[in-house]
């Protein structure tokens, strides 16, 4: 990455009359746009930029020096699964066979319609569950649709009061926040001090007003959940359905299923587990799987697979409704599948497990020198509530060197932050998750600058309080963001 | 052995070592046995490169590119090869939301251009980040809309709207409780008298319309803001982004959200997806605005410098009293609207537009001077797509499909209607080559 900030925008390189772009002669004439009524009419052109095309290259060339990406270096944000993007999927996403119109008729995308249904098969084998939608757009996304899933599920059997969902306090953020939007209350269940949920504090949230409950597991901490057999038992119970959140599914490929954990329904990340690119906050993609019984819920539009193999798109009558315009976000489906493919089922698993060996890895090289809240083998990820205070100092000081300082000291260093500040369980929550795709030279150089940032918060805490300080920009006034709001040029 | 997992035999022993297991399926021993798998996925086995790449060619060859006159919310518009060119760098694509500001100046900065491109384009003072598309970013607008009435609870909707996009905001609406009314149509147009007569009895929290409409008509939202107002209506457009370069803007109606699909802006139609949701608003919602925002502010020197802002309306931070659970959205997407606004600009923009109403309406006169077509809503004034009635009793689109044209799309609610779009790619051989095989 290069430090030297750019920080220009394209307005300010704009000068009227220059332009970008090239368009034939038209060959129709004796139209106009004129010709539509005066009141439908732009009153003015929109001011748009001006540029010709080496200004806009060299402009979005030069900003992108200015990001930090996984190809940049190492990237350990928890719960976002930053591994590696393989770039054949990107050429397989990009092949002109699959520019095609979305209404083109199912007999003419036959080879689109197959990809789909083969991501679905897939998925369904790894989730150990019976059906896939790839409709939804993201985790979140996938998250509403799988709830949705769960209360058509519930209405169709006339079992209309169920409205409450049961969600962990270690939960993500968009679990409660799906909910709400799906018209669902939440109901909040504890976390024990090992960091697993609270059985003998769910048992009396249960009852016939209960939709189901939404876990991860591993869970945010990157703890195992080892009572969710019970657990799944006491929601089915009671009569709810469980929903498995994919965002850590990344660990359990190959090894442990959620269909076999005893979950319903759950949704998978394609660009946290299945290797597509996370594009700086997206395109995603959600799939939603669900357990044998449930598949007529999905949403429309639907691929299947006729008889005589030739594949077509129908909508079902007892569907939850549709959630996308089309397929979903399908060039990345294409990305997923390529990396399903290069993978295979001789490698799949491997992938989790080396997840796992580099977490555990980090975790033990660096308790000496972080707090480690929860001891014990952690999955794919893990947090440390901090640097221990010998390193810190006295949390009362204003002094005392917080996650924040650490994170942006790291910054410094070449790499991207972990996850800080969640889970809410913890003050100084510093969730780290390597992936399997960085090898042990590179963990190794991370764990040595955590170590030798926690020298530095003891011999010289103003480097860390004042961090970053070789990145293009400084620390960064975030109450002015708010409280001067600009959000336009 | 393989070439995405770095870890040779002895890099796995010591770091064995240092956790103080054996093996690797020691990591997973506080699992119960009994939850494991214990044997080989039943999924294909490992590919190299040739064949994934010979396998995925094959699939993509199955697939007919038919020269494109559909639309229906997804234009077949021309993008400039600097685009996915740029968009290529994967500085941009494989980062993540740009939590970390200091290093993701990039990302912030386009998504920035966006906002503000976006903000102009429809005459609003403000956009978000993106949201996933031109669907759910209406639905976004109708759980907006209730928001912030707060008492309200009811949202009507133009049944001029393709009906895939009606259909994702009735989902949503079902689920999240919000009591959705659909407002006939009238000779291809909202039926306005029927909205306001809703709208008068002073419980509706927002009016959603649509432009251009299903069938490519352009409506006329004169006068029709200043009603909702009157009666604390709030009023949102979805208008295909494209058609902003030279139709009257969300803004000069007086709507107060802007939202609509901006796919039309050089995004390729890749079967679906990924395409980009737009939302704008006025200054006075942003508190209700779901997404992410982007804001300038300075750095500690003084910089000025670009940052992720107002957290405290999303879900990490609100959780279920969040805007919206919308989290990853198509935040690279915004890269690619920016890269296309700037190489297009005004002019560009304008011809864009100029040259898809010339060619589809050329054909549209050219259908109708064949005889086999016949006007439905006659003198309804359209920019890029038009719906006429076939009077031929054969399956022309089918036809069409055999002689590799996508002609069109049969129109959502009318016996024998064809929706046929032109963008500035269809030539005047291509129209030509359609009419001659009527």
């Amino acid at each position: 990455m290069n430090n030297v900030y750019y920080g220009k925008l394209i307005f300010e390189l704009s000068k009227p009359g220059r332009i970008g772009y090239s368009l034939p002669s038209s060959d129709i004439n004796g139209y106009c746009l004129g010709d539509l009524p005066e009141s439908v009419i732009r009153k003015s052109q929109p001011d748009l930029p001006e540029a010709d095309e080496l200004t806009v290259a060299r402009h979005y060339t030069n900003m992108s020096n200015n990001n930090f990406g996984v190809d940049t270096g190492f990237y350990p944000l928890g719960s976002c699964t930053m591994k590696y993007n393989p770039k054949v999927n990107e050429e397989m996403a990009a092949l002109p066979g699959f520019n095609i119109h979305p209404s083109t008729p199912d007999a003419m995308a036959q080879g689109a319609l197959e990809l789909y249904d083969e991501v679905q098969k897939i998925l369904s084998e790894i989730a150990g569950l019976s059906r896939f939608t790839l409709n939804p757009y993201a985790g979140a996304h996938g998250e509403l649709t799988g709830l949705m899933v769960i209360r058509t599920y519930h209405m169709q059997r006339g079992d209309v009061a169920r409205t409450k969902i049961i969600v962990p306090d270690s939960a993500h953020g968009t679990n409660p926040a799906s909910a709400a939007v799906c018209g669902l209350q939440i109901v909040q269940v504890k976390s024990t001090a090992d960091g697993t949920v609270d059985v003998e504090d769910l048992k009396p949230l249960l009852g016939p007003d209960i939709a189901g409950m939404m876990m991860t597991n591993p869970n945010t901490l990157g703890i195992f959940e080892r009572k969710i057999p019970e657990i799944a038992q006491l929601i089915h119970e009671c009569g709810g359905l469980m929903y498995y959140d994919g965002a850590n599914l990344n660990p359990m490929l190959g090894v442990c299923r959620p269909g076999d954990m005893g979950f319903d329904v759950m949704h998978i990340n394609l660009h946290k587990t299945f290797s597509t690119p996370h594009g700086g906050g997206g395109p995603g993609s959600g799939p939603v799987g669900v357990r044998a019984g449930l598949e007529n819920c999905l949403p429309n539009p639907q691929v299947i697979r006729n008889e005589d193999g030739t594949y077509a798109i129908t909508s079902g009558d007892n569907s939850l409704g549709r959630v996308s315009s089309w397929l979903g976000n399908y060039a990345i489906i294409i990305r997923a599948y390529a990396y399903l493919l290069s993978l295979g089922r001789e490698n799949i698993a491997m992938a989790g497990k080396l997840s796992v060996l580099n977490a555990n890895y980090i975790k033990e090289c660096l308790r000496s020198h972080y707090n480690l809240p929860i001891d014990g083998l952690c999955k794919h990820e893990f947090v440390f509530d901090g640097l221990k205070e010998e390193y810190a100092g006295d949390h009362h000081s204003p002094n005392h060197i917080t996650t924040l300082d650490v994170a942006k000291r790291l910054l410094d260093y070449g790499f991207h932050a972990p996850t800080i500040y969640f889970p809410l369980l913890f003050h100084e929550a510093m969730m780290i998750e390597p992936t399997e795709t960085e090898s042990k030279d590179t963990l190794d150089e991370f764990i040595t600058v955590m170590k030798q940032i926690a020298e530095e918060a003891k011999t010289d805490p103003e480097l860390l309080k004042t961090a970053p300080h070789s990145t293009p920009i400084r620390r960064l006034d975030d109450v002015k963001a708010v409280k001067e709001p600009r959000f336009v040029y | 052995m393989f070439k995405y997992f770095p870890h040779t035999t002895d890099d796995i022993q010591q770091m064995l070592g240092v956790i103080g297991v054996k093996s690797l399926d020691d990591l997973y021993a506080e699992i119960p046995e009994e939850l494991k798998l214990h044997r080989q996925l039943d999924i294909p086995l490992q590919k190299s490169e040739i064949e994934v790449r010979n396998m995925i060619q094959g699939l993509a060859e199955k697939n007919c590119r038919l020269t494109c006159f559909a639309g229906s919310g997804v234009y077949d518009h021309y993008t400039p090869s600097l685009v996915p060119y740029l968009a290529s760098r994967s500085e941009f694509s494989t980062s993540y939301t740009p939590y970390q500001a200091e290093i993701s100046q990039g990302t912030l900065l386009y998504i920035f251009e966006y906002q503000t491109m976006m903000a102009r384009l429809t005459g609003m003072d403000l956009s978000n980040a993106s949201m996933y598309d031109g669907s759910t970013a209406t639905a976004e607008a109708m759980m907006m809309c209730v928001s912030a009435a707060k008492k309200r609870n009811r949202v009507l909707i133009s049944g001029t709207f393709n009906e895939n996009i009606l259909q994702v905001v009735r989902t949503y609406a079902k689920f999240h409780g919000v009591d959705l009314v659909e407002v006939p149509h009238k000779d291809g147009v909202m039926d306005q008298q029927v909205a306001k007569e809703l709208i008068e009895s002073d419980d509706v929290a927002g009016l959603i319309v649509v432009q251009p409409n299903r069938y490519g008509f352009i409506e006329d939202f004169t006068g029709l803001a200043d009603f909702c107002h009157e009666h604390n209506t709030l009023l949102a457009i979805n208008t295909v982004a494209s058609a902003l370069g030279v139709l009257k803007s969300p803004g000069e109606w007086g709507a107060d959200i802007a939202c609509g699909d901006a796919q039309s802006l050089g995004v390729p139609m890749g079967y679906g997806g990924p395409y980009i949701g737009y939302l704008c608003t006025r200054n006075t919602l942003v508190r209700k605005m779901p997404g992410r925002l982007v804001g300038a502010t300075t750095d500690a020197d003084g910089k000025r410098a670009f940052v992720l802002t107002m957290q405290a309306r999303e879900q990490h931070i609100r959780r279920e009293k969040a805007t919206s659970n919308i989290c990853t959205a198509q935040g690279f997407m915004c890269l690619y609207i920016a890269c296309y606004l700037s190489l297009m600009g005004p002019t560009g923009l304008k011809q864009v537009n100029q040259q898809s109403y010339n060619a589809a309406h050329y054909m549209h006169d050219e259908l109708i001077k064949s005889g086999k077509f016949a006007e439905v809503f006659p003198n309804k004034p359209f920019l890029n797509e038009f719906t006429l009635r076939y009077t031929g009793n054969d399956d022309i689109r089918s036809r069409m499909a055999e002689a590799g044209i996508l002609f069109g799309v049969p129109t959502q609610d009318m016996d024998k209607c064809i929706t046929i779009a032109c963008t500035e790619k269809n030539t005047r051989e291509q129209i030509e080559s359609v009419i001659n095989q009527l």
